[in-house]
This record gives structure tokens, sequence and C-alpha cells, in this order.
């Protein structure tokens, strides 16, 4: 019974998103609480697992009992468990802000679509092959397109097409590489291509090499990468703040991605790629934590702010991951899980302040804003710039300790990326909550504060007890660095 | 045939990232249709081209490959799923814009046109 678990996080979603669908248009309670309970559930479900995984060896989970590589394997080990606690977690505060702050009544179906964006997501973090991760990218990005341009008029729905068309060609590579990989391989099993794949004849090598640059450009998308971030502003600048909350773990599925095949399938050692990845990963990681800086420098408006501070944070993930050494991939997972919670409390607050008049610098029309509502936005900002006493603090510690590569390159991206983000937020604080034009001042209700200062407040635990999760991190980094037995896990034919 | 199948996906993801590249939606969702069209008979001809072989194994001398005919289905149903979605969002955005170009307006998000409060559903 405890082994059908680890299909619980993709079913829950499923069943009460049908259920929220049917709810009644008019009186939102019923989808609230089905939105509630499955949000909570999951939670539930992502200690067990993560208890679960942190005590034993990777479970493989047989969809239909098919043996692999036959039939679709669902796969729970220390980083799924992490990504899913971390979903959990963040939608868990995130919906609360959505009831709160009323944005899920400003459009139909919100709470059905938040349950199959968390279906999506869970799946795509659960799986064990390459094409069912296709088709759960396909669940959590329609589901995302829905949440996108919710309650929305005019430039959201532009900003929503542009954000759609991205997607479906990322797709279209997502499936070109797949079959490049097909081909050469018979098999789409993430576990049994790790096998095969060191068994590659000399002749298929290169087009190997083109299926895994395709697949790697596909995460890139996902995760903002430069050059292919550029659907990324104008969608998390456009959607709903709750929405863009949200999407602050819809990049990390492209970082996870990248880390799961980066790892399993295509690890450093193996002579198809060898390196090519994390000397692909490296300048394109600084160059996002470049371009994101520059970028919180020069916004003129909060949403843009915080939508180039989620790109800068993606740079800073991919250049940790880029090392592919169990201390990188250890600065990389702690620094993603900082990003996503301080990426998230950015959009809630960058929402609250926004809700009560333009978010653009210079504006003249807009009320005094509340002072917990700045103080608010200056922890926000002291977390997503990485400054002490917060955890982005250690975060980027352990980046710049577990760096490779040119050193000096690496620390002055990193170190002047954060200093351009300081800067670039000091004027964003002193030009929306020092310049008040008017005498009135637009209330900030205790219930709308609660979502944000939770999850700063989860920040601030993460900064507490860095030192056991930096462990358990080096253990998971551990675990997939050395990958057998998560393969064991799949129980593949001829292996045992 | 190799060949012609070769020029056939080549051909369409040509027209594909042509028309991708257009500013007006329409052209560029007939340019996603292109592409997924091409990717369609690629990923088909992924389990090898063969002429008169059943995808089952026993009852001929060489079976095709099942498991890129199950693969193409799938991707068909998400591609002409997603293709609605995408015609749906664009009639939306001409319809709230009044044009329907897809580059983007960079005076767009500075303005909040709808603030929390009131209620649309």
């Amino acid at each position: 019974m405890t082994d059908h678990l680890i299909i619980a996080p993709i079913l829950l979603p499923a069943i009460l998103a049908a259920v929220a669908l049917f709810a009644s248009s008019t009186n939102i309670f019923a989808a609230r609480l089905a939105s509630g309970l499955g949000t909570l559930g999951l939670l539930a479900l992502a200690i067990t697992l993560m208890v679960q995984a942190s005590t034993g060896p990777p479970q493989g989970y047989f969809l239909g009992a098919w043996p692999a590589p036959f039939g679709i394997v669902l796969v729970l080990d220390r980083l799924s468990a992490l990504m899913l606690l971390l979903t959990a977690l963040l939608s868990t505060f995130v919906l609360f802000q959505a009831i709160a702050t009323g944005w899920d009544r400003r459009g139909r179906k919100f709470h059905a679509l938040w349950l199959f964006q968390l279906m999506g997501l869970n799946g795509a973090f659960l799986t064990g092959d390459a094409f069912n991760l296709f088709v759960f990218f396909e669940v959590l990005l329609i589901a995302s397109y829905g949440l996108m341009v919710h309650g929305g008029t005019g430039p959201r729905i532009k900003a929503g097409l542009q954000y759609i068309a991205v997607n479906l060609v990322g797709s279209t590579l997502f499936l070109f590489a797949l079959a490049v990989i097909y081909a050469l391989t018979g098999t789409l099993n993430m576990a049994d291509l790790a096998v095969k794949l060191p068994l590659l004849p000399e002749g298929d090598q290169a087009l190997m090499r083109v299926g895994a640059v395709l697949l790697m450009l596909v995460f890139a998308i996902k995760g903002a990468l430069v050059p292919l971030h550029f659907w990324l502003p104008a969608t998390y600048a456009n959607a709903p703040g709750v929405v863009a909350a949200l999407f602050a773990v819809m990049t990390k599925v492209g970082a996870y991605s990248t880390l799961r095949f980066g790892t399993l399938v295509f690890p450093a050692d193996l002579a198809v790629t060898g390196t090519l990845i994390s000397d692909l990963l490296l300048p394109a990681g600084l160059l996002t934590l470049a371009l994101g800086s520059i970028g919180i420098l020069g916004a003129q408006s909060l949403t843009r702010m915080a939508a180039y501070a989620a790109i800068a944070s993606m740079g800073t993930v991919f250049v940790a991951m880029a090392g592919f050494t169990t201390q990188s991939t250890t600065a990389a997972l702690f620094y993603m899980v900082h990003s996503t919670l301080a990426g998230a409390a950015l959009f809630l607050t960058v929402d609250l302040v926004q809700a009560r008049g333009p978010s653009r610098y210079g504006a003249t029309d807009r009320p005094r804003l509340p002072g917990r509502l700045a103080a608010l936005f200056l922890v926000t900002a002291i977390a997503t710039a990485g400054l002490p006493p917060l955890s982005g603090f250690l975060g980027k510690l352990m980046v710049l300790q577990a760096a490779l590569g040119p050193m000096a390159l690496v620390w002055a991206v990193v170190l002047l990326g954060s200093f351009f983000a300081i800067i670039g937020m000091s004027r964003a604080g002193s030009a929306v909550f020092w310049a008040p034009k008017s005498e009135t001042i637009a209330p900030l209700p205790t219930s709308q504060m609660l979502a944000p200062a939770g999850l700063l407040a989860l920040l601030v635990a993460l900064t507490v007890f860095a030192g056991p999760v930096q462990a358990w991190m080096a253990g998971t980094a551990a675990a997939l660095h050395a990958p057998a037995p998560y393969i064991e896990a799949v129980q593949l034919p001829g292996k045992g | 045939m190799e060949i012609f199948v070769a020029s056939a996906v080549g051909l369409l993801t040509a027209v594909g990232i042509y028309l991708l590249l257009r500013l007006r939606s329409f052209p560029v969702i007939l340019g996603l249709t292109f592409l997924s069209y091409a990717v369609n008979v690629f990923l088909f001809s992924a389990g090898r081209l063969k002429t008169a072989a059943e995808p089952i194994v026993g009852t001929t001398e060489i079976p095709t490959d099942p498991l890129p005919q199950a693969l193409v289905l799938t991707a068909i149903v998400i591609s002409f799923g997603m293709t609605a979605v995408i015609v749906m969002m664009a009639l939306g955005s001409y319809l709230e814009t009044g044009n329907d170009r897809v580059d983007p307006d960079p005076e767009a998000d500075l303005t909040p046109t709808d603030l929390p409060g009131k209620d649309r559903a």
C-alpha cells in the first residue's frame, strides 16, 4: 500500500481538479475547498515521501505493473522528494495569498487550473521516462497558459500569446530531441538510457550529441537561460502576482531536468557527451546572471524588476550546476530552494504594491504605501539580492566555494551581480516607497501579509538550519552523482 | 523512400520556421502547425522506415517498431490541443487589443489595467 504513495502526488490533484471544474461559478467556496484540501494534502504527501526517500534507496513505481523499460516508471529519489516538498510548500503559501487577495475570484476556473498545474509539476519531478516527462511538461504548460492570462485583459493576453508560442516551439524541440535519442538507443526510459549510452557505437555519437544539445535547449527555454530567456520578463510582469509567484518553481523544472539528465543520462564521464553540457552551461549561466542583474538595475517598474531578479537567480543556479561535482550540485540545490522561496515572496510583495497603485517607478498617481509593506519589501529585497543575514548569502557563498573553471570570472560576475541587484532594489524601494505624492494611505490587511511573511519565515528557517539542510543536500548530490541505486530501482531486465 | 521523408521533414521545418518569424499571429500559428507536422513525421521515422510491416511481433517476418507510432499519436493529440489553445488566445488578443501583432508593447505592463477588487467571476 505504501508503495502506491508515489503516484498519489499526481492522482490527488488530478481528481480534485476535476471536482473543482464542476464547482459552481457563482459560489467559489467549493472550488477553494478542493484546491485547499489538494494543496494541504500534497504537503502531507510530500513530507511523507521526503521521509521515505531520505531513509531508503530510490523507489520505482511501475504503472500498470508493466516492467521497465516497456512501461512507464515513476521514480522517487531524494531529488524528486525535495522538488515535491518545495512545490507543496510554495503552493500552500501562494494559494493562501490568492484567496486572501481575491485573485482567484477574478476569472473562472482558477482552482481547477491551479490543481492541474500542481499535477504537472509533481509528475515532471517523479517520472523516470523521458517521453512521460514531455507529457507532464505539456500538462503543466497548458495549465500555466490558463493561469497566466487569468482574469486578464489586452496586454496580459498578448503576453500570454507570446508565452504559448515560445513554449510550443520548445515542445517541438523536445519531440525532435526525443526522436533522435529513441532512434539511436531504442529506449526513452531514463535509467535504461544511462545503461545504454556508454555502449553507443562510434558512428552514432555525433547524432547523439545533437540530441543531447536539443534536449538541453528545451530545458534552457524552461529555465530562462540566456539567450532563450526572452519570454520571461513579459510573461512574469504581466501574469497575476500570485501566478508569477507559483511560476518561481516553473523555471526550476528546467533546472531540475538539466540536473537529472546531466547526472543520470549524460554524466561528465560518458564518452559521447563528455563535459559538453557543463561547457555550455557555465557561460550561459554567467550571461544569464549578468543580464538579469543589469535588468534589475535598468527596470522601470517593480514587476519588471522582479522578473529580471528571477532571471538572475536562474543564472546563479545554472552557474552552480555547471560544475557537476558533488559540492557544486549541493550549492545549486541550496540556492535553488532559496531562490524559489525568495522569488515567490518578491512577486507576492510586488503584487501587493501593484494592487494599490501603478508599480512604475516615477508614478505620481500612487497612494502612500503602508510602512509594513515597505518593511516586507525590504526583507524580500535582502533575501533576493543575497545579503546577510538571510539564506541567499549562504547560498551564494556555497556557489562561490564550489565554482569551477575561470574562478576570477565566476567570482566577478556573481559578486558584481549581487552588487547590481542591491543598487537596483534600493532604487526600486526608494522610488516606490519614499516618493509619496498623495496623502491617502492604501491600507494593507494583515491577512494579505501572512503568505509573503510566511515565505520569509521559511527563509529564516533555511538560514538557521542551514547546517543540517546542507548536509542533507550533500547526501542528495552524492546520490545524484552515483546513480547506480536509481538505475537499480527501475529493475531493468537482465540487470539482476 | 528515405530521401523523400527526410526532404519532407526538412521542407516542413523550413516553412514552419519562416512563418514563425512573421509579425502577425495567424502566420505564427500556421508556422507552429507546420513545425508540429514536421516533428510528427520525424518522430514516426525514428522507428526506421519499413513498408508492409506490422507493428505486432509474430505476424510478420520483420515487425516494425510500435513505440514511435504510439509516441506520434500522443504528440498529435497534444499538438492539436495546443493549437486550439493558441488560436483561442490569438483571437482573444485580437479582440482585446484590436490588432494581431505578436511583438510586445513596451508600455503595456507599466500601467495596471485591472486592479484587484473588481470581481470578474
